[in-house]
């Protein structure tokens, strides 16, 4: 393991555990992991058939993740990106390949417990070759300045039978400004599933771009996302599938939770299809939390606030 | 423990419920049989005070306080609950925290064995869709049970579900009586009615009969099957019925 141990890196872990990060990945060499702070990289794991290097870029790191061909990675890779200063810029800027027929998961938790201003653009691609399978859980914990800036961009391609896992969750704390642009381009028989939950409170500001493209004969992608907005928050979803080939299947899924009066949500989706073999779906439900469950547990004695807390909880676990 | 007192309830100036009364005892079971759109579900939501169904006249005692402007929390916390016909699903919510609402005398696994599921299986399961409509009823009532009430309505805790948990069902709400608990049991099913101490039939927004189980089933088989509206009234004595209250506290049939 290469670990500069520094006060600089133990806080940056105490901030990960504040995101719901687990230090046991950090420290132990079975993990791979690499931990980021501002523009440095203070800490990386490797493990058998997992490769990460690194470069030095304007505001920011270069990160390069390849896992070999045929290698199941056992204990998921855990990322460590954020920032301890109040003010700042960080571009990470990573590009993943998956090997054929591997598979792997990586936790990523990215924390700016101090911001005040700080602008966190993540740019990633991903490739996954034929049969690969990769899961991305991305857990934000940021401050309550509501300073925080972040734009979060995807770009992937799936390969043959390739499978993509992709989670983003924002819940503790403010949002800030939110930016996120996944676009997914999904060869034959390969599935993706994008998933994001997020928590908008105050000013908080949240836009969400999910497209997926079933360029593959027998392709199937979902974008699945779920906000809660309160006080003056807006959140504005457009989920985009474009069904381009035979018996590809393609559904949205887009639920937000308009809690206040001055809060905002809004919801487009926008589908196509042009193989008349493929099929895709979109569902939306925006308003106020669901009366009969908020009344449901009201009647099991909970009183309306912590009856609606339980219920965010759930939607956004 | 509940009596509801010439409850007057109407949407969009159609009468739903007109000067309806009736009184749960203790620790019994009272059943409400009626055909679809008598106003049996209105009645739950009325005696929950959920939102929507704030009588417009009348009121409702609850072991002899006034509860008609109590909020639903508040008369949970006096110990009245309910189960809906169709319960609500909630996403990311396990079975485990929604069987640990409150602090009771049990553990959420005692509650789901108790209504004839598997721990082991449902504790860590998420109450959505994946469960089916079996599973959710026995899940509402295991949570019904976790709160210790005082009063128990039921909506309809048969529609929807097999044999099989119909009777896992029946014999929860026997239990339910068993611990104490009132239960007001509406229903459009006669063998289920049939478990009350009491059967009341309610047409219109009214009751038209209360009394044994047997006696209000048959009448209810007899006369209500083909009966779609009280416009034509299939009952033995039409104008009797259609203009019937039952005095619940001398349980007879008497005339507006």
């Amino acid at each position: 393991m290469d670990i500069n141990y520094s006060k600089e890196y133990e806080a940056i872990v105490e901030a990960y555990k504040k995101a719901g990060g687990n230090p046991e990945g950090l420290f132990n060499s079975e993990y791979a992991s690499i931990v980021i702070n501002n523009h440095d990289v203070l800490a990386k794991n490797e493990v058998p058939g997992l490769h990460i290097s690194y470069s030095k870029i304007k505001d920011g790191v270069k990160v390069k993740i390849s896992v070999e061909d045929d290698v199941q990675v056992k204990n998921p890779v855990h990322l460590c990106f954020g920032m301890l200063p109040r003010e700042g810029r960080q571009i990470i800027d990573s590009d993943f390949y998956i090997g054929k027929r591997s598979k792997i998961s990586f936790l990523a938790h990215c924390s700016f417990p101090d911001a005040e201003h700080i602008e966190h653009i993540m740019k990633s691609q991903v490739t996954l070759d034929e049969k690969a399978e990769m899961k991305y859980v991305e857990q934000h914990y940021h401050s309550e300045s509501g300073g925080t800036f972040v734009y979060p961009k995807l770009s992937a391609k799936l390969g043959k039978g390739a499978r993509l896992v992709e989670e983003f969750k924002l819940k503790n704390g403010r949002v800030g400004l939110l930016d996120i642009d996944y676009e997914v381009d999904q060869g034959p028989m390969s599935s993706c599933e994008l998933l994001t939950k997020i928590f908008g409170k105050k000013d908080d500001k949240i836009d969400v771009k999910e497209s997926i493209h079933l360029n593959g004969e027998y392709a199937s992608g979902t974008a699945k996302s779920r906000l809660v907005m309160i006080d003056q928050a807006s959140g504005n979803v457009l989920g985009e599938i474009e069904g381009n080939a035979a018996h590809s299947r393609g559904h949205i899924d887009c639920y937000e939770v308009v809690q206040d009066q001055g809060s905002i949500a809004t919801s487009t989706p926008k589908i196509s299809v042009t193989n008349p073999l493929s099929k895709v779906t979109h569902e939306a439900a925006i308003g106020r939390i669901n009366k009969k469950e908020l009344e449901t547990l009201m009647a099991r004695g909970l009183n309306e606030d912590d009856a609606v807390e339980l219920i965010v909880n759930g939607l956004l676990r | 423990m509940l009596e509801l007192k010439n409850i007057f309830y109407s949407v969009d100036n159609k009468d739903i419920l007109e000067g309806l009364n009736l009184t749960v005892p203790d620790g019994e079971i009272y059943s409400i049989i009626g055909v679809n759109g008598t106003g049996k579900t209105t009645l739950a939501g009325i005696i929950m005070g959920l939102e929507g169904y704030k009588p417009d006249k009348g009121s409702i005692i609850f072991n002899g306080s006034d509860i008609t402007d109590y909020s639903v929390t508040e008369r949970a916390k006096l110990g009245i609950t309910l189960a809906w016909q169709i319960p609500a699903f909630f996403e990311g919510v396990t079975v485990y925290e929604y069987l640990s609402l409150k602090d009771g005398n049990g553990k959420p696994e005692d509650y789901l064995d108790f209504v004839g599921l598997n721990p082991d299986k449902y504790l860590g399961r998420i109450i959505d869709e994946s469960l089916s409509g079996g599973e959710r009823k026995r899940i509402e009532l295991a949570s019904v049970l976790s709160v210790n009430p005082k009063l128990v309505i039921l909506d309809e805790p048969d529609s929807g579900i097999d044999m099989a948990s119909i009777d896992a069902i029946r014999n929860v709400i026997f239990s339910f009586k068993k611990a104490g608990a009132s239960i007001l049991l509406i229903t459009h099913n006669e063998v289920m009615a049939s478990m009350g101490d009491v059967v009341s039939l309610l047409c219109e927004g009214i009751i038209i009969k209360q009394g044994n189980p047997y006696e209000v089933s048959n009448y209810f088989k007899t006369y209500c099957y083909d009966c779609t509206s009280m416009d034509d009234p299939k009952c033995e004595d039409n104008e009797e019925a259609m203009i019937a209250s039952v005095d619940n506290l001398s349980g007879k049939t008497t005339r507006k």
